[in-house]
């Protein structure tokens, strides 16, 4: 497909690094700090919500844009997410719900022709910026996918991989890292016979909480779930949902889900997408009880989606 | 709606159908016809004096081909050697990074007419570089025709083993923090891996039973195999000898040559497919 946006080659690549660049430090000397700039917060209903209930945002997304080649998939994203609380991104398919989630890591880079321009700030660092060193957000991020992925590896390597590549520990305290996870992911008692059988043996409800176990055992601050039950059965939902009440406490969780009485039952504040845009946020009590949009008000009632 | 009977419908089924079991008939045939042929002749020839002997001058008998063996097998494992990883990291490069770009299409292209390329012209090509600055025949020339053959094979297949992978694996590795070359070392290949012995084994089982490529390169020699600095002995070259000889002793050793070579390179066929059944 031919790109008549900024093509990615190489050569672009850096340019649009290196203008990136510029402009982030144009921005720091008006703002005369490496704070975001915090000149919209009215355009930011997320931002006020958090701060007048005395929340911190963990994560703040400002001005984010994405595009698919030439096609654009998300507008003006502004969006806060608050500290050791659950978020849920809901809204029709195709509305950018994953895009939106994907750029939180950085994922998408992995495909040529996708592409975001704007701001995410975690702990005072746009991860967007060029300089921003991918591996250790990612490591500060987890991420867990739709349908779950185990590696061609054994149940005990599975959860080992990233252990292994962000810490050094010795063989005892490895064994026991990897059982604590695997315990916290309610997928231990299953699993203690079968430790170095494939991964990809376990049922598909096991093979999710085990890719859990894998992102949460290399101790990620943020955990990002894109439609983590979708593939999985009633009991696996069940369970993973137990789960993600259980880890609240620790981490910062943002959920994308089709299900909205999943968003009900385990999120605290939720956003509703809807054409690449985030159309409402508020608690989550707030947004299924007295929407004040009315796209909001029709897709919660099921008139659309 | 008048309704049409279904007699033509059936005849024309019943048509395709003795058409298709009679080409396939022609096809396997033919293959017992050449397997018979040459494991009846062939047999008669081995015996402990092939594998171990030299080849006599016409009128001796009791000559084998000992060396010729070696050196198609030297020959062969120094061409995997140079293809092997070559061929692996070009196989990486585009399906994992190069992707949609120029440069990879532009090395796709490249790779899939090198693919069709006659093996003679690429014997040729071998002698332009190696065998005319050199002066002289040798078994370097013969490795670097065969491996210039295998490359793209193992390029290509490795690009379309690791496509098979699926995309998640690769973000769900990369969501754990893992630099992209672990993701396709420690993930991806492993996902791929019985896909890629496969192509590995099909390129050698490929070229092992080539004769252009050495015809104007190792050339042949009756003298045993020490290096691959001067002409080498080789299976192949040596059948295309002797089958044509008027010494009724080497032709009995060219049979017995066909029968080792068709047996190697059956081998490494049905080895190849025995690792893709079993690992997937």
């Amino acid at each position: 497909m031919r790109v008549a946006l900024p093509k990615m080659n190489l050569f672009s690549l850096a340019q649009a690094a290196q203008d990136d660049y510029q402009k982030i430090d144009h921005l720091k000397v008006i703002s005369g700090s490496n704070q975001m700039t915090n000149d919209m917060e009215e355009a930011c209903p997320s931002a006020v919500l958090l701060k007048s209930m005395g929340l911190t945002p963990k994560l703040s997304v400002r001005h984010l844009d994405f595009y698919y080649g030439a096609t654009q998939a998300l507008f003006d994203n502004n969006l806060d997410i608050a500290e050791n609380r659950v978020t849920a991104i809901i809204g029709p398919s195709g509305c950018g719900k994953s895009t939106h989630l994907r750029v939180y890591n950085r994922i998408y880079e992995l495909y040529r022709d996708q592409w975001a321009a704007g701001e995410i700030w975690l702990d005072g660092a746009n991860i967007l910026d060029p300089k921003q060193d991918v591996m250790e957000l990612r490591k500060k991020i987890g991420m867990i996918f739709q349908k779950p992925t185990p590696f061609p590896m054994s149940v005990f390597e599975n959860v080992a991989y990233g252990l292994k590549m962000h810490y050094a520990l010795s063989k005892s305290e490895l064994a026991d890292r990897v059982e604590d996870a695997l315990r916290r992911a309610a997928l231990w008692d299953e699993v203690v016979d079968v430790l170095h059988r494939p991964g990809t043996a376990l049922s598909g409800g096991q093979q999710q909480r085990l890719c859990i176990a894998r992102t949460i055992v290399v101790q990620p601050e943020l955990l990002l779930m894109d439609e983590p039950c979708s593939a999985i059965d009633p009991i696996g939902t069940a369970k993973v949902e137990e789960l993600i009440n259980e880890l609240k406490d620790e981490y910062t969780i943002v959920i994308v889900t089709h299900n909205m009485q999943q968003a009900a039952r385990v999120s605290d504040f939720t956003a509703f997408f809807y054409v690449g845009r985030v159309v409402e946020f508020g608690t989550t009590q707030q947004i299924f009880t007295n929407p004040a949009n009315k796209q909001t008000e029709q897709y919660i009632t099921g008139r659309f989606g | 709606m008048k309704p049409r009977p279904p007699t033509g419908r059936r005849l024309a089924d019943l048509l395709v159908k003795i058409w298709a079991v009679a080409s396939a008939l022609v096809g396997i045939g033919i293959l017992v016809w050449i397997l018979s042929g040459v494991i009846i002749r062939g047999a008669s020839a081995l015996d402990l004096n092939f594998f171990t002997k030299l080849p006599t001058p016409p009128g001796m008998s009791g000559g084998g081909l000992a060396n010729a063996i070696l050196g198609t097998i030297a020959m062969t494992v120094a061409a995997s050697v140079i293809s092997v990883p070559l061929g692996l990291l070009a196989g990486v490069y585009l399906a994992e990074f190069g992707q949609e770009s120029k440069v990879a299409d532009q090395s796709r292209f490249s790779a899939n007419v090198l693919m069709g390329m006659p093996s003679i012209i690429v014997g040729l090509f071998a002698y332009a570089i190696v065998v005319k600055p050199l002066g002289h025949f040798s078994g370097y020339a013969g490795v670097v025709a065969l491996a210039i053959l295998m490359i793209p094979v193992i390029t290509r297949t490795t690009e379309d083993m690791l496509r098979l992978v699926p995309n998640t694996l690769r973000e769900s590795a990369l969501a754990l923090g893992a630099p992209r070359w672990k993701v396709t070392l420690a993930v991806v290949f492993r996902a791929a891996k019985a896909g890629l012995i496969t192509g590995i084994l099909l390129a050698v089982a490929r070229v092992s039973g080539e004769t252009a490529p050495l015809l104007f390169t190792a050339l042949d020699s009756p003298y045993w195999f020490h290096s691959l600095s001067g002409p080498t002995p080789n299976l192949t070259v040596t059948i295309f000898n002797y089958a044509m000889s008027p010494y009724n002793d080497w032709v009995r050793l060219a049979w017995g040559a066909s029968l080792v070579i068709t047996v190697g390179v059956l081998a490494f066929t049905l080895l190849a497919r025995f690792v893709l059944r079993t690992r997937t």
